[in-house]
C-alpha cells in the first residue's frame, strides 16, 4: 500500500509540475496578500499578536486557494472514475494526504520566509517553538483539507464551499497556532508550548483517521 | 487466468425516485460473455459500473469469486479491465507515462515491453511519447484498451466499445475481445447489432423492463 501511495502522489506531484494548477494560484496568492499587508502596515508599529494572526491569515487563504486542486482536478478532467478502477480508497487518500502535505510545507516555507524579509517587526525569539508550530500547523491544515477537498469536489459551487466549510472545521487549529506563533515571538520557553503542541497533534491524528474510515462513503457514490 | 465467478443477485438501481432497473439476475464464468443492450437511459452503463464496484446497487448482491474466494468490492479493480466513454486518461502525460502511472498506482510492477506491446497492439506506439491531448477521440478511446488491459485482468467490461473508433480501430477492439473471450469475462454495453452477435448472451433491459410492468398489471 505504501508504494501504491507514493504512486499516486507521484502522479499528482509530476502533473502539477506540467499543469502548474495549484502552484500559481498559490505562489499568487501569497505575494498580493504579503503586498497587501506590507503596504496595510507602513510604518506602524504592531503588536506580535497581530502579526501572529496576520502570517497565519496568509497561510489560511493561500491553503485554501490551493490544497483543494488535489481532488477538484480530478473530478474537472473526468479522471475521478479512472482512479477508482486503479485503487482502493485508501491508495488515494493517502496520496492525496501526501501530496498536499508537501504542497503546504513549501508553501508555509515560502511564506515565512518572504513574511520575515519584508516585515522587520515580525521576530522569532524561540524559534524552536515556531518551527514546530509551523510543521504541526501544516500537518492539521493539509489533514483538514485533503477530506473536506475530496467531499467539496463533487459539488457545483466549489470554489465558495471550499473556505466557507473549511473554516469551522479550522478553527481550533488557527487559534492554536497563533498562540503558539505569540509564544514563540514573545520569546516563551518549548516547555510552555505543549499544551499547543498537544493540541495540534490530537487535531491531526483525529483528522486522519476520521478521514481514513470517512473516506471510503466520500469517495464512491 | 485464474477462475472467475461472478454472480448478480436481484439487482435494483434507483435515481431518486426513478427506477432504472430491477431483479437483475445472472452469472458469468470463465469463457462467457453477455452483452447488455437496451434504449438510452436503460441503465446500461449503471449496469455495468455496479458489475466494476464502481457504484452500489439500491437492491441486491453482486458477487466476484475469484479461484474461489470471495472478493470485496474494494478488491474488484484489481479483476476487471473497463473501458468507457466516461473513463479519462491524463492529458499533461503521454500514453506511455500513463500506463506507467497505472500501472505503480495499482502496485504492478512497470513492464515497459509488455507496455510497448499494447501500444502496438492498440495502435499508438509511434505516439507513444505525445502528451494525450495532443490525441484525437478515437486514440484517446484505443488507449483506455491498453489501460484496461495493463493488469490482465479476468474481467473486461466494455461499455460503448466502438465508441470514436474508424474501421482499423474497431477491428483491433474486435480482436482483443476475441482473445479474451475463450479464457476471461466479457461484459459489452451496446445497442450495435455486430457487437451482440460476439456475446453468448444478450440482457435487454427494455424487454425486463416490460416483462416487469407486464406483470405487474396482471397483478392489479
Amino acid at each position: 500500500m505504501i508504494l501504491q501511495t507514493t504512486a499516486v502522489f507521484f502522479k499528482d506531484f509530476q502533473s502539477e509540475l506540467r499543469t502548474r494548477y495549484a502552484i500559481n494560484a498559490l505562489v499568487m496568492f501569497v505575494i498580493t496578500t504579503l503586498s497587501i499587508i506590507l503596504f496595510s502596515i507602513g510604518g506602524e508599529r504592531v503588536s506580535p499578536d497581530v502579526l501572529a494572526g496576520m502570517l497565519w491569515v496568509v497561510i489560511f487563504f493561500s491553503a485554501m486557494s490551493g490544497l483543494s486542486r488535489s481532488f477538484v482536478s480530478e473530478e474537472e478532467r473526468g479522471t475521478t472514475m479512472t482512479l477508482k478502477l486503479l485503487a482502493q480508497p485508501a491508495v488515494v487518500y493517502f496520496g492525496k494526504l501526501l501530496f498536499n502535505l508537501v504542497l503546504i510545507f513549501s508553501i508555509n516555507t515560502l511564506v515565512v520566509i518572504l513574511y520575515l524579509l519584508v516585515i522587520p517587526l515580525f521576530v522569532v525569539k524561540t524559534s524552536s517553538i515556531f518551527i514546530t508550530t509551523l510543521v504541526l500547523g501544516s500537518f492539521g491544515l493539509a489533514s483538514a483539507s485533503t477530506i473536506i477537498a475530496a467531499i467539496i469536489a463533487k459539488a457545483n459551487s466549489k470554489g465558495t464551499l471550499y473556505p466557507v466549510l473549511s473554516f469551522p472545521i479550522l478553527l481550533p487549529l488557527l487559534m492554536t497556532v497563533m498562540n503558539a506563533t505569540k509564544l514563540a515571538l514573545d520569546g516563551a520557553a518549548f516547555a510552555e508550548a505543549i499544551g499547543e503542541f498537544r493540541v495540534l497533534i490530537s487535531y491531526s491524528v483525529v483528522l486522519i483517521a476520521m478521514s481514513w474510515v470517512l473516506f471510503d462513503y466520500v469517495w464512491k457514490d | 487466468m485464474k477462475s472467475v465467478h461472478l454472480q448478480l443477485e436481484n439487482i435494483r438501481k434507483d435515481f431518486s425516485r426513478r427506477v432504472i432497473f430491477d431483479k437483475i439476475d445472472f452469472s458469468m464464468k470463465n469463457g462467457e460473455s453477455v452483452a447488455i443492450t437496451g434504449i438510452n437511459g436503460s441503465g446500461k452503463s449503471t449496469l455495468v459500473k455496479i458489475i466494476a464496484g464502481l457504484l452500489s446497487p439500491t437492491r441486491g448482491i453482486v458477487t466476484l469469486s475469484v479461484n474461489e474466494k470471495e472478493m470485496k468490492v474494494e478488491q474488484y479493480h484489481n479483476y476487471v479491465g473497463f473501458v468507457a466513454p466516461y473513463i479519462q486518461m491524463y492529458d499533461e502525460f503521454s500514453a506511455y507515462e500513463n500506463l506507467g502511472f497505472f500501472a505503480r498506482i495499482r502496485g504492478l510492477k512497470f513492464d515497459s515491453g509488455y507496455a510497448d506491446d499494447l501500444l502496438q497492439r492498440v495502435l499508438l506506439y509511434d505516439r507513444r511519447n505525445d502528451p494525450v491531448r495532443t490525441y484525437s477521440s478515437g486514440m484517446k478511446q484505443r488507449l483506455k484498451y491498453a489501460f484496461s488491459l495493463l493488469h490482465k485482468p479476468e474481467i473486461l467490461i466494455l461499455d460503448e466499445p466502438r465508441a470514436n473508433l474508424d474501421r482499423q480501430g474497431i477491428a483491433t477492439v474486435y480482436a482483443i475481445m476475441e482473445e479474451h473471450k475463450p479464457e476471461g469475462v466479457l461484459i459489452l454495453a451496446t445497442n450495435d447489432q455486430e457487437d451482440l452477435s460476439l456475446s453468448d448472451k444478450v440482457i435487454n433491459l427494455d424487454e425486463l423492463k416490460m416483462a416487469r410492468n407486464q406483470n405487474k398489471k396482471q397483478l392489479v
